[in-house]
């Protein structure tokens, strides 16, 4: 039961971000404001286990709902192949990029050491 | 008996049980083969599923919206999920308050690094402008990303698929290269999975150990907002 009252309020929630950005013209997508807006309502004790119920097995099989949108993008390939080679140089780097400054960044800011990965 | 069965499959297969079920079933499959031999990186899920499923598609000449038809079901939950973020969110609040500020630095640098560094890569090879619109919000989950480029002026499939090759590859590399650059902090890996890489990313952290998840999925949901507010902002400058 408690799996279904947190599902509910997550798709409350999302209706309400949706709501909100339509009629306020924020440039933030829905279930964004939607995030927020659960944050906000968690500070109320009585949601916290219907939503830690619902959003606990969704978020452990995060990566099942972007097979849908992959497949779509194998039908979309040949949007990629046709700059082929000089994007994948783009998407690759920056990628490496993106994670070495945001590693480096973050371990110079907070030097921690209790939870080395084992080498 | 071929008639009937030519017969059954046709039925079968434009049905939405079809790509539901075919999604639900390659995926399990692949789940439980990337368990068995380790979580090792290159043995990611979605890759081949992904993979399993356009070969499907193809070999029963099944065009892409018959299917989604069905796969739709899974899909409309990425909605909820960003939603339900605000749950790991939540529970580490007094750890993020406490390291706010490290924290946003990273995840404003990493996101711009990435952002910025394809743009420039994509412009210095001489990619046209919507195709750079639509790799800037590439470290952002796959429907955002749609979105953002959508109001950047790119093209919303390619923005997806960008989002989705970006995952994987941080997913399937990131390993490789943090144990070459001595990055051994299981959380400093997790948030720049979920940081660079979005839920593609964050899934693979938390495949690898709880914490590394639990920061992936922090910085997940921090780079959606920073992404949705921040990037309209800078595209509006050019």
């Amino acid at each position: 039961m408690d799996t279904l009252k947190g599902l509910t309020l997550l798709l409350l929630c999302q209706s309400a971000g949706e709501a909100l950005a339509r009629v306020a013209h924020l440039p933030l997508p829905g279930p964004v404001l939607g995030l927020v807006l659960m944050v906000l309502l968690l500070r109320w004790p009585a949601v916290r286990a219907p939503v830690e119920a619902a959003a606990t097995p969704l978020l452990q099989h995060l990566s099942l709902l972007f097979v849908p949108v992959g497949v779509g993008v194998i039908a979309h390939l040949g949007l990629v192949t046709q700059y082929g080679p000089r994007m994948l140089l783009s998407l690759l780097l920056s990628t490496w990029i993106g994670l070495l400054v945001t590693a480096l960044v973050l371990q110079r800011l907070w030097p921690r050491g209790d939870d080395e990965v084992p080498a | 008996m071929t008639t009937s069965f030519v017969e059954l499959w046709v039925y079968l297969s434009a049905t939405p049980l079809f790509g539901l079920t075919a999604t639900l079933a390659v995926y399990v499959a692949a789940s439980s083969a990337s368990a068995r031999l380790g979580h090792q990186p290159w043995a990611n899920p979605v890759l081949w599923s992904v993979l399993a499923l356009a070969l499907l598609l193809t070999l029963t000449a099944t065009p892409y919206p018959v299917y989604f038809s069905g796969a739709q079901f899974i899909h409309f939950l990425l909605g909820p999920a960003v939603v339900a973020l605000a749950w790991p969110l939540w529970q580490r609040r007094a750890e993020l308050r406490a390291r706010a500020g490290a924290l946003l630095v990273a995840a404003l640098l990493g996101g711009t690094a990435a952002s910025a560094s394809a743009v420039a890569i994509g412009w210095a090879v001489g990619l046209p402008v919507e195709v750079l619109a639509s790799l800037a919000p590439k470290s952002v989950t796959a429907p955002v990303a749609m979105g953002l480029s959508a109001q950047l002026g790119g093209i919303p499939a390619l923005a997806a698929v960008f989002a989705v090759l970006t995952g994987l590859v941080g997913a399937i590399t990131a390993k490789a290269l943090f144990d070459a650059c001595r990055v051994r902090s299981l959380a400093v890996r997790g948030f720049a999975l979920g940081t660079v890489s979005h839920g593609i990313g964050a899934s693979r952290a938390l495949q690898v150990h709880p914490d590394a998840g639990a920061y992936a999925a922090l910085a997940l949901g921090l780079q959606v907002l920073l992404a949705a507010l921040l990037l309209p902002a800078v595209a509006r400058l050019f």
